[in-house]
């Protein structure tokens, strides 16, 4: 069994409440914290942890942290990004679901290493049930001197919200989070300045992942040691993975960073082989937005490595042969799956998701989405798939926030490694729709 | 003070200006397009990218290059920085791709569009865009919708610029103007289509770089070109009062803001100015309004703008000019 710090405590009876938490040790790490530590020296122990953002970017969280301005008299932020709405991606849910507590521990503990006095959760407006189980663990941390005025008598006060989004992709993008925790439109800033710089309220201001934060709680009890020693290279520690689509047991993971694929995918203690004994097609290692791989590059590098659940390991290859870690959202693809309409799938999500600001992912989602349909729909021509290509060159990289990139990475890699679907598509229509008989009813 | 080189040509500019600002000291030649920045209007840009450049140089301090391009009206210079422009082939594809985006949902109606002769949509397609479309997909359609008595929203041809958002938010009172909607479904509104009751809400349409917002007072009145501007002023209690009056023969069919070289206005007016003065008698008439020599406008007259002077500009070198892939 593979060594746990989230879920560890997962299956404990009770856990969902304050009592069973604190018996087995919970808060710990505030105490530690603000009765033994500086803020800089969490800071500190972060950067030795190696710990990096589990919403997507991996960006090392200690440098974030310390890139943090500190202006006198003004107020500093942190914020939980919540609003975990990648297609694929489902831990943040089962962790506030399951152990609400481990979030509102790291928020604390976090909050005080940024001086932060106001801390806000973000979340998906979807995960509404969610947001009554985090308001009954704040509760229970106010009432039991975790949070509020003086806590632990240290002198250090932190007030903790929970904000519900209306439910928009978009908002997870950490500005347009912002934007939207102050009660405007959804939309991203335009960056520079960058959240730690002028965030919220024009404030200082941290905003990270769910998982992130969590992580914070063990690093904070055991240090950032303890915590490197896990995982593998850059990759510390360990990570949260949704698994879904054609697997024995789909569901949230916590592996520890660097076991090959091939074991998540196969091995009894994690997906548990492909459903009713049919062969691996394809995956989505990291949520709906990176490149899908197929079985024989997922499996293995490009140099005939296996490949490992890692930031290094999944990116291996750059996006000719590999693909990212992303937010771990794990979408495995048997031998029937049809490429061409999971595509279509995905288009459909980011043009539905697009902002709309600013004009390459504005127009160029909604004109993807068109000839996905006109394609899936035996009108598409070879024109087409090359036009496919086209837009979402001209989407990447050109627009304000990633979403853009996100809407072009899932085409550009269905077509660089399953370019043959498509033309089997365009050309002979008809006896594709037969194998998918189900799918095209449903469209129609 | 920061040194920046444009396309060859190099620029000593004040900390803090924008690449955008700084390529139109020099001028023309190496200015990029801009269809939601616009000067007067704060925090304007980012928004529509066509005036994405390539930073071959960060500063004289970190001379790495920017990974990706950037959008000049909101980029700042630093010392040392190189940009190219015109000179950059991924930046003149990029802006051809970004044309593209734009029109695949405009309606191409300029022969009925009151802003045909001076759209910005118009002179950026034909200077970066490509004689064939790519699509034949149905286009975006919106009802029109009046905004008060005087002003039509025609969403329909719209490009999302968000500039009359901001000009509503910056120099009208309590709010009632904004985006609705997501994606390529978000639209310009007024929530309920409320008119905006506002003495300076004309100016809205002064900013349109499209004909979104056109003035029903002036609506198929007649092509531009046929109309002659000519410098007014009047003694207004709300505004400068200064305005350039369109004129077709003795009648003054509209009153507009002044615009500069780049189609900005350069200062706003009320709607009593815009809307309501439309005998000579209400004005001083000064002089010929300049307009540049590339617009058809002109096509009847006058004289050009002059460069400005206070900046040293200094030629480097002469970089080949990419050609357009069409
Ligand atoms: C379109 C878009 C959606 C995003 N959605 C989420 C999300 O739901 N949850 C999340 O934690 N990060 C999301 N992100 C990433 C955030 O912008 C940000 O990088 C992250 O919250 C930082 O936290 P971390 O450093 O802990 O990963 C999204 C980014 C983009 C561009
Ligand atoms: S990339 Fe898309 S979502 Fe992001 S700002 Fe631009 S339009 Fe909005
Ligand atoms: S003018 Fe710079 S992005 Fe529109």
């Amino acid at each position: 069994m593979g060594r746990k710090i989230l879920l560890k405590h997962i299956n404990e009876p009770g856990i969902q409440g304050y009592e069973t938490y604190r018996r087995i040790g919970g808060y710990a790490s505030v105490e530690k914290a603000v009765k033994t530590m500086t803020p800089d020296a969490i800071v500190e122990e972060v950067k030795k942890s190696g710990l990096r953002g589990r919403g997507g970017a991996g960006f090392p969280t200690g440098m974030k942290w310390s890139f943090l301005a500190k202006p006198e008299g003004v107020n500093r932020y942190l914020v939980c990004n919540a609003d975990e709405s990648e297609p694929g991606t489902f831990k943040d849910r089962y962790l506030m679901e399951k152990i609400p507590h481990l979030l509102i521990e790291g928020m604390i503990t976090s909050s005080f290493a940024l001086g932060a006095h106001t801390s806000y959760i973000y979340i998906r407006g979807e995960y509404f049930y969610i947001v009554n189980i985090l308001e009954k663990a704040i509760e229970e941390a106010y009432a039991n001197g975790w949070l509020g005025k003086n806590i632990l008598g240290t002198g250090y006060d932190l007030d903790l919200y929970v904000h519900v989004g209306a439910g928009a992709y978009i908002c997870g993008e950490e500005t347009a989070l912002l934007e939207s925790l102050e009660g405007k439109r959804g939309n991203p800033r335009i960056k520079p300045p960058f959240p730690a710089i002028k965030g919220l309220w024009g404030c200082p201001t941290v905003v990270n992942n769910v998982e992130t934060i969590a992580s914070v709680v063990s690093i904070v009890n055991d240090g950032g040691d303890a915590y490197a020693a896990l995982g593998i290279g850059r990759s510390t520690g360990t990570k949260l993975i949704s698994a879904s689509g054609h697997i024995n047991k789909p569901g949230v993971y916590e592996i520890e960073m660097g076991i090959t694929v091939e074991d998540f995918i196969y091995s009894d203690e994690y997906c548990g082989g492909i459903l009713n004994g049919k062969k691996l097609k394809a995956v989505v290692a990291g949520g709906s937005s990176v490149p899908i791989l197929p079985a024989e590059l997922i499996l293995k590098t490009a140099n005939g490595e296996k490949r490992l659940m890692s930031y290094e390991g999944l990116s291996d290859g750059g996006f000719a042969t590999g693909t990212m870690l992303g937010s771990g959202g794990f979408i495995v693809m048997d031998e029937t799956t049809n490429i061409v309409q999971n595509l279509y799938t995905f288009a459909r999500f980011y043009h539905h998701e697009s902002c709309g600001q600013c004009s390459p992912c504005r127009e160029g989602t909604a004109w993807m989405e068109k000839i996905m349909h006109k394609i899936l729909h035996g009108h598409g021509t070879l024109a087409d798939v090359d036009l496919l290509w086209e837009i979402q060159s001209k989407i990447e990289g050109n627009t304000i926030c990633p979403l853009g990139d996100a809407a072009a990475w899932p085409v550009a890699s269905a077509i660089r490694h399953f370019r043959s679907e498509f033309e089997e598509y365009v050309k002979n229509p008809e006896s594709i729709k037969e194998v998918n008989h189900l799918y095209n009813t449903q469209l129609a | 003070m920061a040194k920046v080189t444009i396309d060859g040509i190099e620029i000593e500019v004040p900390e803090g200006t924008t690449i955008l600002q700084a390529a139109r000291l020099i001028g023309p030649e190496v200015a990029p397009p801009a269809m939601c920045y616009h000067s007067k209007v704060k925090t304007s840009g980012g928004y529509c990218r066509t005036c994405l450049v390539e930073v071959s140089k960060g500063s004289e301090k970190d001379p790495r290059p920017m990974p990706k391009l950037v959008p000049s009206c909101r980029t700042t210079v630093m010392d040392g920085m190189e940009v190219s422009n015109f000179t950059s082939k991924k930046v003149v594809d990029a802006r051809k791709s970004i044309v593209e985006f734009l029109l695949i949902n405009h309606p191409l109606d300029c022969p009925i569009c009151d802003q045909a002769g001076e759209c910005h949509l118009q002179d950026l397609s034909y200077e970066n865009g490509s004689a064939k479309t790519r699509t034949d997909f149905e286009r975006r359609t919106f009802n029109k919708i009046d905004i008060g008595n005087n002003i039509q929203l025609h969403m329909t041809r719209c490009i999302l610029c968000y500039r009359c958002v901001k000009v509503a938010e910056q120099i009208t009172d309590g709010r009632v103007h904004g985006v609705i909607n997501r994606g390529d479904h978000a639209e310009i509104s007024t929530y309920v289509a409320q008119a905006i009751d506002n003495d300076f809400s004309g100016n809205v349409i002064d900013v349109c770089p499209v004909g979104a917002l056109t003035d029903k007072t002036f609506r198929f009145k007649s092509r531009v070109w046929f109309t002659k501007p000519m410098q007014a002023h009047r003694d207004c209690d709300k505004c400068s009062g200064k305005v350039n009056l369109w004129y077709k023969g003795e009648e003054v069919l509209r009153g507009t803001g002044r615009k500069d070289q780049w189609g900005e206005i350069e200062e706003f007016i009320c709607n009593t100015c815009r809307f309501d003065k439309k005998k000579t008698s209400d004005w001083v008439v000064e002089k010929p309004a300049s307009i540049s020599h590339q617009s058809v406008i002109s096509a009847n007259h006058y004289e050009v703008f002059t460069k400005p002077t206070e900046f040293k500009i200094n030629i480097v070198k002469t970089l080949p000019i990419e050609e357009k892939t069409n």
